[in-house]
């Protein structure tokens, strides 16, 4: 807006101001129906969902969902969205960041006078396609599956070691999914894709070894799986014997 | 040394004429008694002038064609107060130790007296906040409320809705449950990721490289005193501007200058 335009704008908004009518009590009634109606919706939600708890936390325990309140969900499903790994870091903080700063600049590079929405075609369309993506990734991100069921059929070459090899390897499998590695990761039918690779055929990339390496020390956003190995060391190499036997 | 004569006074040139009737003023205890409330209020104001800003703020007119959307800003701050009452009543109970805060909660929930009725507010109002401030910002988007002269409005509305989000985000952790738990470690991770200040803003969440025991003091210093702190101060920044400024109109309504008033016929009567 040049001097001209701001000029023109505070004198039409001043005409229309002087027209209008006082805050109190006009406005502040409509607000206060307004604040009632807040106040019904929270008291409602607290007497119909209430505020259970689920178990305590527990480090070592490995049956947990690490699932973000709903609101970050479109935050979260960004990370499944953008999938190489090259990106993660893209996904993780470079879109929300530039986002955040293009928001934050908005004023400063949408300057025009035109206040009406249908005569604003570029920053209408780029609002309604933002709430638009907002509202997916959060559906996405609703409906994604309880990441705790994974059915791999059990494959040869552990079936030719005989019934404990198979047994360990049933273990493993037990263990893997009660940890919620599905949330993050493929595993044949089962799993999300994303944010982490999809680990069908892990085995076949990474030998045992280095899959410990990755479950102790994992790059982020991946929790650490060293609480387990020291805790549990039993669970924890049944775990890698798993990974390692998808081939 | 001589003495100046001073000039005759007259006698108490300023004081007002004596009320013609006992039925006007305060007279006798009664009186003073009905007149309590309006001479306490002009003790204040004589002190601090505090009503001047009070009518400057309550008294501003509001655009014409004003509607239910403008509420929603004021309906965010409600959902706020409700998120500090509800808040100051949990904190009265929890305990911010690992050892102690999930059976903190518990004994909330389970012992104390409509204790989770209000830990239920407070967990849902939450959502009610962050829905209602992303709907004050979708309004003034599509109302272009943000352009001039309301800049700088938009800008600290951002920041309030980047501090929403931590509120949420710090919140999250304190019932230390399974869900909670597990959600922040990847949650921290995910700022880990963050090039150059990444990592230390994980360290500075958890209080050290790794998760212990006093990052949950840490989330609750956060979640209960910085934040809100913050969110305050810039909530009545926000609303000194809206005062100031004024709410903007709706964009499709046109100012209708003072030619309507010249055309207005004044008629004299005989
Ligand atoms: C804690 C959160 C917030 C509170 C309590 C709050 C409160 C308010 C209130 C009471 C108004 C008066 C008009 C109305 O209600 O529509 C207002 C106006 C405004 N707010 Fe907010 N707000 C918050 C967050 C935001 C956010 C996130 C943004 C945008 C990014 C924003 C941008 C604005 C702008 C531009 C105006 C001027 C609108 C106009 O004059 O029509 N606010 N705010």
């Amino acid at each position: 807006m040049n001097k001209q335009q701001k000029e023109k704008y505070l004198r039409d908004y001043g005409t229309l101001k002087s027209q209008g009518k006082p805050f109190f009590p006009y406005a502040v009634a409509k607000d206060s129906a307004m604040a009632m109606v807040v106040m019904a919706v929270i008291i409602a939600m607290s007497i119909v969902l209430g505020a259970e708890l689920g178990p305590k936390a527990d480090p070592t325990s490995t049956t947990y969902t690490p699932r973000p309140e709903w609101y970050f969900f479109f935050l979260f499903e960004l990370l499944r969205v953008i999938k190489p790994p090259a990106l993660v870091q893209l996904a993780t903080i470079g879109v929300p960041t530039i986002c955040l700063i293009l928001l934050f600049l908005l004023p400063f590079y949408d300057r025009g006078p035109e206040r009406r929405p249908e005569r604003r075609p570029i920053a209408t369309t780029a609002g309604i396609f933002v709430i638009g993506a907002i509202g997916y990734l959060t559906y996405l991100g609703a409906a994604a599956g309880p990441p705790t069921q994974i059915d791999i059929p059990v494959p040869a070459n552990v079936v030719s070691q005989g019934p404990t090899a198979v047994a360990n390897y049933k273990a493993g499998e037990q263990v893997v999914a009660q940890s919620g590695c599905a949330a993050c990761h493929k595993f044949g039918e089962n799993g999300n894709s994303g944010p982490g690779p999809a680990l069908t055929k892990v085995g076949a990339r990474l030998p045992a070894q280095a899959i410990q390496r990755t479950l102790l020390n994992p790059s982020a956003p991946m929790p650490s799986f060293s609480a387990l190995s020291e805790q549990s060391p039993k669970q924890f190499a049944q775990m890698v014997g798993f990974l390692a036997a998808l081939k | 040394m001589a003495k100046i004569k001073l000039p005759p006074v007259p006698s108490n040139p300023l004081s007002s004429p004596k009320r013609p009737g006992k039925e006007y003023g305060p007279s006798g205890a009664r009186g003073h008694a009905a007149e309590a409330g309006v001479s306490a209020v002009d003790w204040i104001d004589e002190r601090t002038s505090l009503s001047g800003g009070l009518r400057w703020a309550m008294f501003r007119k509001v655009p014409k064609g004003t509607n239910w959307f403008y509420t929603l800003g004021s309906a965010t701050m409600f959902a706020f107060l409700s998120q500090a009452v509800t808040g100051v009543f949990l904190a009265m109970y929890y305990d911010p130790s690992a050892t102690r805060a999930y059976e903190s909660i518990q004994y909330i929930n389970n012992n104390v007296f409509l204790g989770e009725f209000v830990h239920g507010m407070h967990r849902w109002g939450s959502s009610v906040m962050v829905i209602l401030i992303f709907l004050h910002m979708g309004r003034t988007f599509f109302f272009g409320a943000y352009k001039y002269p309301r800049e700088l409005n938009w800008v600290i509305g951002v920041a309030l809705l980047v501090m929403t989000m931590t509120m949420s985000f710090s919140g999250y952790l304190l019932p230390f449950d399974q869900r909670s738990y597990w959600a922040t470690i990847v949650g921290v991770n995910i700022n880990g990721t963050g090039p150059l200040v990444g990592p230390y803003l994980s360290e500075f969440l958890r209080a050290g490289p790794y998760f212990g025991a006093t990052t949950l003091s840490r989330f609750y210093a956060i979640h209960m005193l910085m934040v809100p702190g913050a969110i305050a101060a810039l909530m009545g920044f926000h609303l000194y501007l809206v005062a100031k400024l004024g709410t903007t109109a709706p964009p499709w309504i046109k100012a209708k200058g003072p030619e309507k008033l010249s055309e207005e016929k004044v008629t004299v009567e005989a």
